[in-house]
């Protein structure tokens, strides 16, 4: 009889919806059916019953192929190199649960290298903006119960977080906000009139890379000058500004979801710092709160675990081995790679092959890269080693934290066959680790 | 096409590119979801590019060629946008303002017709940038 199994979780975007249903052959080997869940989801949950997926880890031979070799000589290879590299750089961590990214701390604290997660290339901005400024955030049950004003600045659910609006945000019926979509006033700004526009109430097509001037805009407006502002601010014409600020000043309960818009344009972390300083400003008059749209499922995890291992979130430096140091700008994954400061890449839970830009692969490329990954991705293709592991939420269960900061337990659903955990395979890599430099002391 | 007109690139997510990688980077999926540049008609007509057709894309970084589109979610004149992967990174600026973030977003970039010229794959890009491609050229 096929499994049926309920509140399963999702492992692809921030929202780590955690409604789905997945039907199961009876073996446990195949994903028969899924529902409630978005297309890309779907596609996780096939792709993790598929044929095509590596079992075995693999090792480039001197002629360029790739050959299976036994987990056991997968850790022997890491933990060498890991041993003898002087600044290894372990990245990735968007797509595992918070058990491997622990694990990784204890790897990467034992081989004395770097350690960085998705975020430096991602809302790390927002981590930046957020050390100077504060977060007045909120949790996503309480936009689905009060919200009465949603704005989503740069960013763009209706294809990076496809049930965010119909889960959290838009047309849910929550305790306050009986009549749904009826009563809630939806902004989007954004220089496209991207599908989430469609669905809004307003579009403030705003000019690429002009948002910083747009928020001084608002804060003026707050601040009671708003007959200074100029006709046009960023391509914005002074009555939509006006408007905008006045639906804002008058909401009961207001969010802003921000994403990519704002941290990959320039300016990057003073775009998001003006947008949380805006939100002090609205408060002397509303209720208004601010959420980063994380991309990753478990990408808030790294930030979590690393904050209570090592005190900081993201680009750490471990080499001084008793204490730890960071400072993006020189700590970064990119900024190493583009400065060729390290000598070994480990990519974990995500695809720095296609995802980085090309000279900072090319960089990378020079030294040692292994990858661990379920998946084959452009990493994988182009290392020295892949050593395929569980796909979290699918293979393998574990804590993941949602955008907000909430944890969700995901849940297993499939027979891993033989495949480690991040978490195991992390913990063989430090063990032999610890061998070596206790060897060596 | 005499004078130089430069756009503004920005690189972002799309539905279907999110389904295609899910399906796996090296599948033909992938390949139809990412190798596009939308644009806006006005700079097709200014540019000589016929729609649908291939051009390429210069950056301070890189170049790259893609197929060009009017996509759903319109871009005003002067901007341009190609779904976040393989294609777009090999002409964003590792550039970080030093945030670690690079410039994924508002790049200038200018756009040629080459309706001649072959798209390249996922792997072929990757592999062939860092000396692996065994393939043909």
């Amino acid at each position: 009889m096929p499994k049926v199994y309920e509140n399963v979780g999702c492992p692809y975007c921030g929202c780590s919806c955690d409604d789905v249903r997945v039907t199961v052959s009876d073996d446990g080997k195949k994903v028969l059916e899924v529902e409630n869940v978005c297309a890309i989801g779907t596609e996780i949950f096939k792709h993790g019953s598929s044929e095509h997926r590596h079992r075995l880890p693999r090792l480039r031979q001197p002629d360029g192929s790739m050959k299976e070799i036994s987990y056991e000589e997968a850790i022997e290879w890491t933990a060498q190199h890991l041993y003898k590299a002087k600044k290894p750089l372990m990245y990735g961590f968007g797509s595992t649960n918070c058990e491997g990214q622990a694990a990784a701390a204890r790897v990467m604290e034992s081989a004395g290298g770097c350690l960085d997660n998705c975020a430096t290339i991602c809302h790390g901005p927002s981590f930046l903006a957020i050390f100077d400024n504060g977060y007045p955030t909120c949790t996503l049950g309480e936009v689905k119960n009060r919200a009465d004003v949603i704005v989503y600045w740069g960013s763009n659910p209706a294809h990076a977080h496809p049930r965010h609006m119909s889960r959290y945000s838009i047309f849910p019926r929550g305790f306050f906000t009986g009549k749904g979509q009826k009563k809630r006033t939806v902004v989007v700004i954004d220089p496209r009139y991207t599908d989430t526009a469609n669905v809004a109430d307003i579009h403030v097509r705003v000019k690429q890379g002009h948002d910083y001037e747009l928020f001084d805009a608002f804060r003026m407006v707050m601040h009671g000058h708003g007959d200074d502002l100029p006709d046009v601010v960023a391509d914005v014409p002074k009555e939509q500004i006006l408007q905008v600020a006045e639906i804002m000043a008058n909401a009961r309960f207001g969010t802003v979801f921000y994403g990519m818009g704002l941290t990959h344009s320039d300016g990057r972390n003073h775009n998001i710092d003006i947008a949380i300083s805006l939100m002090r400003d609205l408060n002397k008059v509303a209720k208004w709160t601010i959420m980063a749209m994380r991309g990753h499922y478990n990408i808030a995890g790294p930030g979590v675990v690393w904050s209570w291992t090592f005190g900081f979130p993201y680009c750490l430096d471990l080499t001084k081995k008793n204490y730890a140091h960071m400072n993006p700008g020189e700590t970064s994954s990119v900024d190493m790679a583009m400065r060729d400061e390290t000598d070994m890449f480990i990519n974990i839970g995500t695809d720095a092959g296609a995802h980085f830009p090309i000279p900072a692969v090319q960089h990378l490329k020079k030294h040692p890269w292994v990858t661990i990954d379920p998946s084959v991705c452009m990493a994988s293709e182009i290392s020295d080693l892949h050593i395929p592991v569980c796909i979290c939420g699918v293979d393998t269960g574990g804590i993941v934290y949602r955008m907000d900061n909430v944890p969700i337990q995901f849940r297993q659903v499939l027979d891993p066959q033989g495949l480690l955990t991040d978490e195991e395979l992390l913990n063989k890599i430090a063990d032999r680790v610890d061998e070596l430099n206790a060897q060596g002391a | 096409m005499a004078e130089k007109y430069i756009l503004n690139m920005i690189t972002q997510r799309a539905f279907e590119e999110g389904v295609a990688m899910e399906i796996g980077k090296t599948s033909p999926e992938y390949f139809d979801a990412c190798n596009i540049i939308e644009m806006n008609e006005q700079d097709m007509k200014k540019l000589g590019i016929l729609k649908n057709t291939n051009v390429r894309v210069t950056s301070e970084s890189g170049q790259v060629v893609v197929k060009a589109v009017v996509g759903r979610q319109t871009v005003y004149p002067g901007l341009c946008h190609i779904r976040q992967g393989v294609w777009a990174n090999q002409v964003v600026p590792p550039r970080t303002q030093s945030t670690g973030t690079p410039q994924y977003s508002g790049f200038p970039v200018t756009v040629e017709p080459a309706p001649e010229e072959k798209l390249k794959t996922a792997l072929h890009l990757v592999q062939g940038a860092v000396g692996m491609w065994k393939g043909e050229e």
